[in-house]
């Protein structure tokens, strides 16, 4: 988005010094790094912060409105689910479950599509070729259709869905990784580290890889975005974490049949799902400033 | 050209093998019987011993592969497993009306998308380039499910301007011909089935268009950006020409080439939302067929369906990339 245009530091000063006074003055990382490291917190001081039992339900407390509306009050500020569930207390655990599901999803695609696109940047040949077409194979499904076919087969469950999500993300890592290590590759310090005999692991994860982690980090922030958006789209379809599991899709699905008698159910567990995810796209869009001007847009 | 369309073509045929592989094998990496996974628990044991004869499930995979890319050679689909249709009949009569859905999404959001881009990057740092970046995030993060809902909300059920779902109105008479409904209306001359069938359309297309919107708006801001810093923008400036000749006639047709590519991406974005803004709207098309078979466990339907939607994708972006080596007659020499 916005390029930092403030003057160049010095130049002694260690790149990664540089990239991260970069990023500091990146007025959109900054902001997202706050609202991720918002949503972390909530995550893990969730059974401190939230007033209610979220799985708890009360039966006279069905469908109360937030606390500015006329008819609400102090203890469920948000309101309350159809079962009498803190609205509230269940979008601040949602949150364990959203960043869990970005988490273990992008980590596996990370780890896989790293591992493929070293692999078959460094050894090129055959094994290239086909590591690559299988990547076109499953880029040959459209977004999300793949994840929801591959969860249909295994069984709804949180669990399945962040395996069909992380499959789904492979794909981006291994083409980011290949086209970065075969740009290295031509380079002198690979040479050089051939000629003293380095083993190929010793060059691919420890010269080679190095390097590339620029757009790697980028994308992996922006995947946890999507990652996010993915798993709770799977949750609304019913395919993702199952009730009474806290998870913000779910949420909405439930609270479909009640859009007239009590929008407020739907309202917030949303603007949930677009806070978090905007945050890891604002810090995406910051670091990718920072860190690799090549794919500023 | 003629060489770059054709191996294109070539480079198709490995990835439809493999997408039909990958569907192949689904049903067989799935933990469990086949036969029982798809006639459900209750089945009795003379109808397992069909189906898998059916399937020749106690032949070697190989074999079985054989014969499924044979009946798939065929167009053979297979039947639905619960209403027992040919699954090709029914993907034929739903793919239009996700087409339609698809096309008019596409066409909000390029038409809206490009727009902003233009205005917010002739305008750079104004408000208005602030407002619409800001707005384009949003609408990057945003969960369309609930964005369909909150339309629903407030379009149809509180200020009642819109309906809250289907295709047309009960009553409403269309002779259907293309199974394009804005499409039919037109050829014949409907003009009240006309009104009806947009008037369905436009909250489920603006609520499938908001993510390719923002991306579009996007792009062809930070495209047309790169284009108006180089210097033949300066000599066209230099020269006295308009502002408006050279935003447009000079710099939109170079900034226009990536943005291209980003549009012909986006029919993944749309296949795929498709599923759940139909789902939310009960629009009648593929996508909701598929929720449907997910929720009733329709495996053939879901195999039919997935191998239908990515050869469909398959061929969009053969036909982009096509497009866009006529735009941008650099890529063919490559």
């Amino acid at each position: 988005m916005t390029s930092a245009t403030a003057p160049r530091g010095p130049q002694d000063r260690h790149p990664l010094l540089e990239q991260m006074s970069q990023l500091w003055r990146n007025k959109t990382a900054v902001i997202g790094l706050v609202i991720i490291t918002f949503f972390i917190l909530t995550a893990l001081l969730a059974p401190l912060l939230s007033p209610h039992n979220p799985v708890e339900t009360s039966l006279y407390d069905q469908l109360k409105p937030p606390v500015w509306h006329a008819k609400g009050t102090w203890k469920n500020i948000l309101g309350t689910d159809e079962l009498g569930r803190d609205t509230l207390s269940r979008i601040i655990f949602g949150s364990r479950v959203s960043l869990t599901v970005a988490l273990v999803s992008v980590g596996l695609a990370f780890l896989v599509g790293t591992f493929l696109g070293c692999v078959s940047g460094y050894f090129k040949g055959i094994l290239d070729s086909l590591v690559m077409r299988v990547m076109d194979m499953i880029l040959a499904f459209p977004y999300l259709l793949l994840a929801i076919v591959v969860v249909a087969y295994l069984g709804p469950s949180l669990q399945n869905a962040m395996i069909a999500i992380g499959i789904t993300y492979v794909p981006r890592f291994a083409r980011i990784v290949r086209g970065s290590v075969l740009e290295e590759c031509g380079k002198d310090y690979v040479m050089a580290a051939r000629a003293i005999g380095a083993r190929d692991a010793r060059i691919i994860f420890l010269a080679i890889l190095p390097n590339c982690l620029g757009p790697l980090i980028v994308q992996t922030t922006l995947s946890m975005a999507s990652a996010i958006l993915d798993a709770a789209a799977l949750s609304f379809l019913g395919l993702g974490a199952q009730p009474p599991t806290p998870e913000w899709g779910g949420m909405i699905a439930r609270s479909r049949a009640l859009i007239l008698r009590a929008p407020w159910v739907m309202t917030f567990p949303g603007l949930a799902i677009l806070a978090a995810v905007l945050g890891f796209n604002l810090l995406g869009d910051g670091l990718r400033d920072a860190l690799d001007p090549r794919l500023r847009d | 050209m003629l060489a770059y369309i054709l191996r294109r073509i070539l480079i198709l045929i490995p990835t439809l093998l493999g997408v039909s592989v990958i569907v192949f094998l689904m049903l067989h990496i799935t933990p469990g019987d086949p036969a029982e996974l798809l006639l459900g628990e209750r089945a009795t044991e003379e109808a397992l011993l069909q189906m898998r004869e059916h399937l020749g499930l106690n032949r070697p995979l190989h074999e079985q592969y054989g014969m499924f890319m044979q009946r798939l050679m065929r167009g053979d689909l297979g039947e639905t497993i619960w209403t027992r249709q040919k699954v090709w009949v029914e993907v034929k009569q739903r793919f239009p009306a996700t087409m339609e859905l698809s096309i008019v999404a596409l066409l909000i959001s390029c038409s809206l998308g490009i727009t902003f881009g233009i205005v917010s990057a002739t305008r750079q740092y104004s408000l208005f380039d602030y407002l619409s970046m800001v707005g384009a995030l949003a609408g990057v993060s945003m969960p369309i499910f609930w964005l369909g809902l909150v339309f629903m909300l407030i379009f149809s059920l509180n200020l009642g301007w819109l309906p809250l779902s289907g295709r047309l109105s009960v009553g409403i008479n269309l002779e259907v011909i293309t199974n394009f409904y804005v499409l039919d209306a037109l050829l014949t001359r409907n003009w009240p089935a006309l009104r009806d069938a947009l008037w369905h359309i436009i909250m489920p297309a603006a609520t499938l268009s908001t993510i390719p919107m923002a991306i579009v708006a996007r792009m062809t801001r930070s495209a047309m950006l790169d284009v108006l810093r180089q210097d033949y923008i300066k000599t066209a400036k230099a020269k006295g020409l308009s502002r408006f000749t050279v935003t447009y006639k000079h710099a939109l047709r170079n900034a226009l080439i990536p943005v291209i590519t980003t549009i012909g991406l986006q029919f993944g974005v749309l296949l795929g939302g498709a599923i759940l803004t139909e789902t939310i709207f009960a629009w009648p098309g593929v996508g909701k067929w598929m929720y449907d078979a997910v929720m009733q466990r329709d495996y053939m339907v879901i195999q039919g369906g997935v191998l239908f939607i990515a050869a469909i994708f398959v061929v969009i972006n053969l036909c982009v990339d096509v497009l866009y080596a006529v735009i941008n007659p650099r890529i063919s020499v490559r």
